[in-house]
């Protein structure tokens, strides 16, 4: 990955025996290129800083920043919320989600985009599964840079812009990297529907075509809310319309923190009947899911 | 072509009614064509395919469209797996264009979009199910799908919907496989939108070389 250069351990003396190698070891945790890496987990999550207005860092539940190509994959309780920033203004996020219980039921781009009557989700929008249920809603800060149409890039595409791909290079596709997320869940490439991305606004010309917009160049932050338990799992690719000769992009910070799902009145039930027959759905479903209130 | 005339398609191995409301599947070889005939009008064919080898790669709505940088898929268009790599190619399409962004109605979407007394209705995901158990496949192999003769438009702010369909008696399309292939079609069953007129009917399918 681009960033891992940063804690390229030194020489070696010494690691010719098996105390040497351990003090070897023990001793980068402390070095200068550890303690600056930029893009690292914040542990525990509860010692995270620059937290969104109004989060105590208490209820902080996840805090990581990924580089360029990284991935991630994490179940978020329902009610837990999620803001993934984009650090730099130049950087696309590929987004699945599963729900945690029962990951059959997952992400469905086409009944979100169906069921809200609408292709450019913005504040308020809901992230549908296939059972016609709210996995999470998006509160804020999308300005409608969600694009559910294009998914994540694929290898083959990738090498034939930047010459490589594979999870082992430096050009990773977003297939790739959200399989291997999966797949520490148990999920293979038949669980992956289409991905949605964030931070890349892309629109429907009226011959169809697909549009996507340059970057803007300014840090942006979306938050999630789950609805459910689910399984959520990022990459940090570029998009697949992004014909640039660089892959580009920059770190995301993922912070998740305890809180609350829909209540009655929340807008985003409230919004369309549409949306008030989802989340009935969602609360109609809980009773009957162990472990899940 | 006329609708009920198949001469001139070549060797014609296949030729069959799919009710409507059915669901249908068939394999086609490499290089087999399937063309898929609208024998009353504005009837939705909700459509996925799979490598029949491989069938892991599926159908990926968003590498075909972003492949081809259009979410409308007509003649020239070629459906593409998630490795980008190609299943179907449309030779023919006398509609002009067709959807991939407006998936399968289900049961649990129907309840969503026209309340919950329509929860018993029977829906494309349903025949899509029905139709994949023989292979030993299921939910987890459903995608986001194609609609051969849907019609979904979005609108300058984002407005998405079904509306009145383009197609007509006798428009038809046709599919060449790239590699040996199952396709799955559900003749949708939908009533509470245009995509079928509110009327399901039957269509035609014809496999040859």
């Amino acid at each position: 990955m681009p960033d891992d250069d940063t804690i390229t351990p030194g020489p070696a003396p010494g690691t010719a025996t098996v105390l040497g190698a351990r003090d070897h070891a023990r001793a980068q945790v402390a070095s200068a290129a550890a303690t600056s890496a930029p893009t690292q987990p914040t542990i525990p999550a509860s010692a995270a800083t620059d937290l969104p207005p109004g989060v105590a860092a208490a209820t902080v539940v996840w805090d990581e920043t990924l580089p360029l190509g990284g991935y991630a994959s994490r179940v978020l309780r329902r009610g837990v919320h999620l803001r993934i920033a984009d650090l730099t203004g130049d950087t696309n996020v590929n987004l699945v989600l599963h729900h945690a219980a029962r990951p059959l039921e997952r992400l469905n781009v086409a009944d979100t985009v169906k069921l809200q009557w609408n292709a450019y989700p913005g504040g308020g929008s809901l992230l549908l599964s296939d059972m016609g249920r709210v996995l999470a809603t998006i509160l804020d800060g999308s300005d409608g840079a969600v694009d559910l149409f294009c998914g994540a890039s694929n290898a083959a595409a990738v090498a034939a812009l930047h010459g490589t791909s594979g999870n082992h290079s430096p050009t990773p596709a977003g297939r790739d990297r959200l399989l291997v997320g999966l797949a520490k869940h148990g999920l293979t490439r038949r669980d992956l529907p289409p991905a949605a991305n964030l931070f890349t606004t892309v629109r429907v010309a009226p011959d169809g075509a697909l549009v996507r917009s340059a970057p803007t160049g300014t840090p942006a932050a979306v938050t999630l809310r789950a609805e459910l338990d689910v399984l959520v799992t990022v990459a940090v690719t570029p998009h697949p319309l992004d014909d640039r000769a660089a892959y580009s992009g920059g770190s995301v910070r993922l912070t998740a923190w305890q809180g609350a799902p829909a209540g009655p009145d929340d807008p985003a039930r409230t919004a369309s009947p549409e949306a008030q027959r989802a989340f009935e759905n969602t609360d109609d479903v809980l009773p009957t899911l162990p472990g899940e209130s | 072509m006329d609708a009920t005339d198949v001469t001139g398609l070549g060797a014609v191995r296949l030729d069959e009614v799919v009710p409507a409301r059915a669901p249908w599947t068939a394999e086609l070889a490499a290089g087999e064509k399937l063309r898929i005939v609208d024998l009353e009008g504005n009837q939705a064919v909700d459509f996925l395919v799979y490598d029949l080898h491989e069938p892991d790669l599926r159908y990926d709505a968003a590498a075909t469209m972003a492949a081809q940088r259009n979410i409308f898929l007509t003649t020239g268009s070629v459906l593409r797996d998630g490795d980008g790599g190609p299943l179907l190619t449309l030779v023919a399409d006398t509609v002009g264009r067709q959807d991939t962004i407006g998936g399968a109605c289900s049961c649990e979407s129907n309840t969503v979009r026209y309340g919950h007394h329509t929860k018993h209705q029977h829906a494309c995901v349903d025949n899509f199910l029905l139709a994949l158990a023989p292979y030993g496949r299921g939910k987890r192999d459903l995608v986001s799908n194609v609609n051969w003769f849907m019609n979904v438009p979005v609108d300058a702010d984002g407005a998405l919907g079904i509306v009145d369909g383009l197609s007509a008696p006798g428009k038809h399309l046709e599919v060449r496989a790239e590699r040996d292939v199952l396709v799955v079609i559900s003749n949708c069953p939908q009533i509470n939108n245009p995509c079928n007129g509110f009327d399901p009917t039957p269509v035609r399918v014809v496999v040859h070389r």
